[in-house]
């Protein structure tokens, strides 16, 4: 204790250590409380829902299925040049026949046949043919293969067949993401696919257009709400306010319902603008099932995300800065568009990106009310999954949406910050 | 806006009162949909329109059989009891591990907060169609998929994001002097924890376990890939109700559930005013 009235040497702390070392203690103590606090969620989240994310991911790129089920052909192919025009040798054909016995005796001939089929049509049935007859070959001394493939099902004399089985044996493939953007492996290298089968790119500017005319409509309709709501006294902002939380508390199927009833032909809508002689009964307007329906329903159901970041940025701004402006001679118009306005832009932003984020993403209103004009991105995802089973090309398109929204989500921890967020 | 002052011109005059208007369009486009389905509900034949009988108020027109239908079909009655089953567990999962984290987030020395933070408030930023395909895939090979514990795993995930939100914004005005008088006095970390910091953190994480009750109970998206048919929740059954042959008992559900959201909005709006009032923000 003596060494504390010494000029020289470190500050102690009370139990002798040197106070620096002694408070890093205490620093470091106090970080390992905080991270002990978080681990238990942190780890929860990265199990429940951060790995799965990542499964996704690796799902989009995995391709082990060709080597693993036709083992003996992949490697016997990979002396093989694609491009001589020549069909492989006796030496893969016969480990072709090997595989496709092994294959079919597991019943998963199938599977790669349908694997291979999503880059090229018509290979399934190749596999499957030639898997039933398979269970039958007679290894040893059954051959020669080539002529008894070839007799079982013509297109094995096909050099693209034996090129796709080749192009696809790579453990690793680009081709969901290829599928994913419209394009393909050709004799070439990477080719844009014929103008018709090009859907994904097609669909995903849609999701993109249909997402910015969603937020647009919810900036115009959410500017006034926010700027009365604010400029109102306490009371009767918090009235209103409900007027806002309602459907934003409100489930999103009880909204989606709402709407797909209110716009049938025979609807609420159609009802009353008949009745009122706008339109006549005969012809009925038809506003669901389209681009138009979506767009309604979405921007209804996401306008409450645009209104509360503006309110709570338009409360903030003090009405003395248009007063002023008017005091120094500025009309209504300019003290709005010039003093007003730019301090309101932190707000719009902040909702635009949170409105746009959602909306890229959804899923069960387009589905409902969309018909077939007016589906996401995501509805093709959801097919993939349930429907046509190709879940390579379902986390290929995950995996491009999720790039768009990460990035926004960047943008928006840049701009808002995520701690800013508010709710309700 | 609130009052035109007295010196204001005609012009300004008819812009006020045109404001008004289309603010008032503004409004009644956000509640009339969640309106009219309420009457709807009440109708006493299988259409969604308004009848000649209900539009003369006549009490023919009107009934409660779409009620009735939802309370005794046993789908209806089956997919309500998975929500009830679901969603309360799941909220508690995020809850109680939300608000630890919530404090720990808190704390002055967080090392990598602002990467802890992006992570924990993903699952509210992701697709859900994202969420839904990875974790379908991956509860597949672990073998929870179709289980009632993985969409309580899956929907707890989700709810997450909201009850971090709303107990990291409670703890901003928590003063820490009193955890640390607390300590001062000879209380554990744990009774001060339960006895002096819950009590007042305590309407931060009640609005954020009715957020998280709130997505769960809604969750469709999720529930669908994640579940199996012995899972079905009140959302997915309207889902399925909506796109196959849509019956007026969705009306009814639909009611019903507008009933829960405003309760829900009354609890959360209370427990908001409390806040504000105790930190002095607002009047009253």
């Amino acid at each position: 204790m003596s060494d504390m009235t010494d000029t020289g040497g470190p500050v102690l702390a009370a139990d002798g250590t040197p106070l620096k070392r002694s408070l890093r203690k205490a620093l470091r103590r106090q970080k390992m409380r905080a991270l002990l606090l978080i681990a238990p969620l942190l780890i929860f989240v990265l199990v429940s829902f951060i790995m799965p994310i990542g499964d996704m991911l690796y799902r989009s790129v995995e391709n082990k299925i060709v080597s693993q089920t036709l083992p003996r052909s992949t490697q016997a192919l990979s002396s093989w040049d694609a491009d001589s025009g020549e069909l492989p040798s006796e030496a893969v054909f016969a480990a072709m026949a090997a595989d496709l016995k092994e294959a079919a005796e597991q019943k998963i001939h199938t599977r790669v046949g349908s694997r291979l089929n999503y880059e090229n049509p018509g290979m399934s049935s190749v596999f499957r043919t030639s898997g039933r007859k398979a269970k039958k070959f007679d290894l040893e001394n059954g051959g020669p293969w080539k002529e008894q493939l070839i007799e079982i099902n013509e297109d094995w004399a096909d050099t693209d067949v034996w090129r796709t089985i080749k192009t696809y044996s790579p453990p690793v493939t680009a081709g969901y993401f290829l599928n994913a953007v419209d394009m393909r492996v050709g004799p070439d290298g990477a080719e844009m696919r014929p103008e018709r089968e090009r859907i994904y790119m097609n669909l995903l500017k849609r999701t993109l257009w249909m997402s910015l005319l969603i937020t647009f409509s919810c900036i115009v309709l959410a500017y006034p709400v926010a700027w009365l709501l604010a400029n109102l006294p306490t009371r009767k902002a918090n009235l209103l306010m409900i007027l806002v939380l309602l459907p934003f508390w409100t489930s999103l199927l009880v909204r989606t319902s709402a709407w797909k009833i209110l716009l049938q032909q025979q609807g609420v809508i159609n009802d009353v603008l008949v009745w009122i002689g706008l339109v006549d009964d005969n012809a009925r307007l038809i506003i669901i099932n389209n681009q138009f329906g979506t767009i309604v329903a979405m921007t209804h159901i996401l306008l409450p995300f645009m209104i509360l970041p503006m309110y709570s940025v338009m409360q903030t701004i003090p009405p003395s800065y248009v007063r002023a402006a008017k005091s120094l001679g500025a009309t209504d118009w300019t003290a709005f568009w010039r003093v007003y306005f730019p301090q309101t832009i932190p707000g719009i932003g902040a909702g635009s990106i949170l409105v746009f984020i959602l909306a890229i993403g959804y899923y069960i209103t387009p589905a409902l009310v969309g018909g077939t004009k007016g589906t996401f991105i995501s509805n093709q995802i959801a097919f993939h999954i349930s429907t046509s089973l190709n879940w390579g090309l379902a986390s290929a398109l995950g995996a491009i949406l999720l790039a768009v929204v990460l990035v926004l989500y960047w943008a928006y921890d840049k701009i808002v910050g995520i701690d800013n967020v508010k709710l309700g | 806006m609130a009052k035109l002052p007295p010196y204001a011109t005609t012009g300004q005059r008819i812009w006020h009162y045109t404001f008004l208007v289309i603010c008032g369009l503004i409004f009644f486009f956000l509640i009339a949909p969640i309106a009219v389905v309420v009457p709807l509900s009440f109708n006493a034949e299988n259409f969604f329109t308004f009848t000649p009988e209900m539009l003369r108020l006549d009490p023919d027109g009107y009934s409660l059989k779409h009620y009735r239908d939802f309370f005794s079909n046993p789908d209806w009655q089956n997919a309500m009891w998975n929500s009830i089953k679901i969603a309360p567990v799941a909220t508690v999962v995020s809850v109680s591990l939300g608000t630890l984290a919530a404090i720990g987030l808190s704390q002055p020395h967080v090392p990598a907060r602002r990467a802890i933070m992006a992570i924990l408030i993903s699952p509210m930023i992701v697709p859900l169609i994202i969420s839904a395909a990875g974790m379908y895939f991956f509860y597949s090979k672990i073998n929870l998929a179709g289980t009632y514990w993985g969409v309580v795993l899956a929907h707890a995930a989700l709810g997450i994001p909201f009850v971090i939100i709303t107990v990291t914004a409670t703890l901003v005005g928590f003063d820490r002097s009193l955890t640390r008088a607390a300590a001062n006095m000879g209380a554990d970390p744990v009774t001060t924890f339960f006895r002096v910091q819950m009590p007042l953190i305590l309407p931060g994480v009640i609005s954020g376990a009715l957020f998280a009750f709130i997505t769960s109970f809604d969750e469709v998206v999720v529930v669908i890939f994640v579940g199996s048919a012995k899972q079905q929740t009140l959302p997915w059954q309207m889902f399925t109700g909506l796109r196959e042959q849509i019956s007026p008992t969705i009306l009814a559900v639909a009611t019903l559930l507008v009933g829960v959201s405003i309760i829900l909005l009354t609890v959360v709006e209370l427990l908001r005013r409390r806040s504000e009032r105790l930190r002095g923000m607002s009047p009253g």
